[in-house]
C-alpha cells in the first residue's frame, strides 16, 4: 500500500532539513544562518506530518519557526554583527571538535543498528483526525502537572530575560 | 525503493545531532552556538515523534513540551547575550573571559 511519493517526500524533507542544518554552522553572516534554520525547521515540520503528527507540525512552524527564530532574528538586529563578521568565524580547535562529533556520530551509528531489531520494521497507521484532541486529552490529564509547570516555566523564562535585558534594573 | 521506517527517521535525527554539536564546539558566534543548540534539541524532537508513531502519544507530548522549554532556554540565553554585549561590544565565545585567571 505503500506510495510511490512517500520516499520521495522523506529524502526531499530530509535533504532539505539537513541541508539547512549544515548551512546553520557553516554561514559567516548569522542572519543567513537565521534564515537557514527557520528553513530547516519547515523541513522538519513536513517530517513530523509524515509522521502522522499535524498537532506537533503545527506547533513547530507557530512557535519554533514563527516564535523562537523571530527572537533570534531580532536579538540579531540589536547586537551589532558586523564586526563579528570580520573576525575568525571557527575556532582554532575545530578539528578536535568535528573529531568528537564523528566519534558521536559513530557511536549513533553503531546504536542504531545493534537495535534495528528492536522495534518493528513497519509501523502502525495511527487515525490522525483526532491527534489534536487525542494530544489535549493527555495534557490535560495524565500531563496535567507538567502542563502548569511549564506555564510557570515561561512565567520565570519572561522575568528573567527582561531583567537580563534591561539597562538599569 | 525500500519503505520507509523509523530507523531512517532515527538516522535523520542523530545526523541533525551530529550537526549541532558541530556547530556548538566549532563556531565564535554565541548566536551561532545558540542555534546549533536549537538543531539538538530538534534532532531529539524528531526522535520522540518518530517513536511516538509506534508506541503512542506520550513521544508527541513530550515534544510539544521539549519546545516549549526550547523557547524559555532561547530567551533566556539570548537576554544573557544581550546584557554580555552591552558590556563587552562582542559576541565572540573567546572573549567571554570575565572570570579567568
Amino acid at each position: 500500500m505503500t506510495p510511490v511519493a512517500t520516499p520521495f517526500f522523506f529524502y526531499f524533507l530530509s535533504a532539505l532539513t539537513l541541508g539547512s542544518a549544515f548551512l546553520v554552522i557553516t554561514c559567516k553572516n548569522a542572519v543567513h544562518s537565521a534564515l537557514a534554520l527557520i528553513l530547516g525547521l519547515l523541513g522538519q515540520a513536513g517530517l513530523y506530518l509524515m509522521l502522522y503528527a499535524p498537532f506537533v507540525a503545527g506547533v513547530q512552524i507557530m512557535l519554533y519557526a514563527g516564535g523562537i527564530m523571530v527572537l533570534f532574528l531580532f536579538v540579531i538586529m540589536l547586537v551589532n554583527l558586523d564586526r563579528a563578521l570580520k573576525e575568525e568565524q571557527f575556532s582554532r580547535q575545530w578539528l578536535a571538535g568535528c573529531l568528537a562529533a564523528i566519534i558521536l556520530g559513530a557511536l549513533f551509528v553503531g546504536v542504531l543498528m545493534r537495535g534495528k531489531a528492536l522495534f518493528p520494521a513497519s509501523s502502525e497507521q495511527i487515525a490522525e483526525a483526532s491527534n489534536t484532541q487525542q494530544i489535549g486529552e493527555l495534557l490535560y490529564g495524565p500531563y496535567m502537572f507538567a502542563f502548569e509547570i511549564a506555564s510557570l516555566l515561561l512565567l520565570v523564562a519572561i522575568i528573567g530575560a527582561v531583567v537580563m535585558a534591561k539597562k538599569r534594573i | 525503493m525500500l519503505p520507509i521506517t523509523t530507523f531512517h527517521y532515527l538516522v535523520v535525527a542523530a545526523a541533525l545531532f551530529a550537526l549541532g554539536v558541530v556547530g556548538v564546539l566549532t563556531r565564535r558566534n554565541v548566536v551561532i552556538v545558540l542555534m546549533s543548540i536549537e538543531l539538538i534539541l530538534n534532532a531529539v524532537n524528531l526522535n520522540l515523534v518518530a517513536f511516538s508513531r509506534l508506541w503512542g502519544l506520550h513521544g508527541q507530548v513530550f515534544a510539544i513540551f521539549v519546545i516549549t522549554d526550547a523557547a524559555a532556554e532561547a530567551a533566556v540565553g539570548l537576554g544573557i547575550l544581550i546584557a554580555f554585549f552591552r558590556n563587552k561590544e562582542t559576541v565572540n565565545v573567546d572573549e567571554v573571559d570575565l572570570l579567568k585567571w
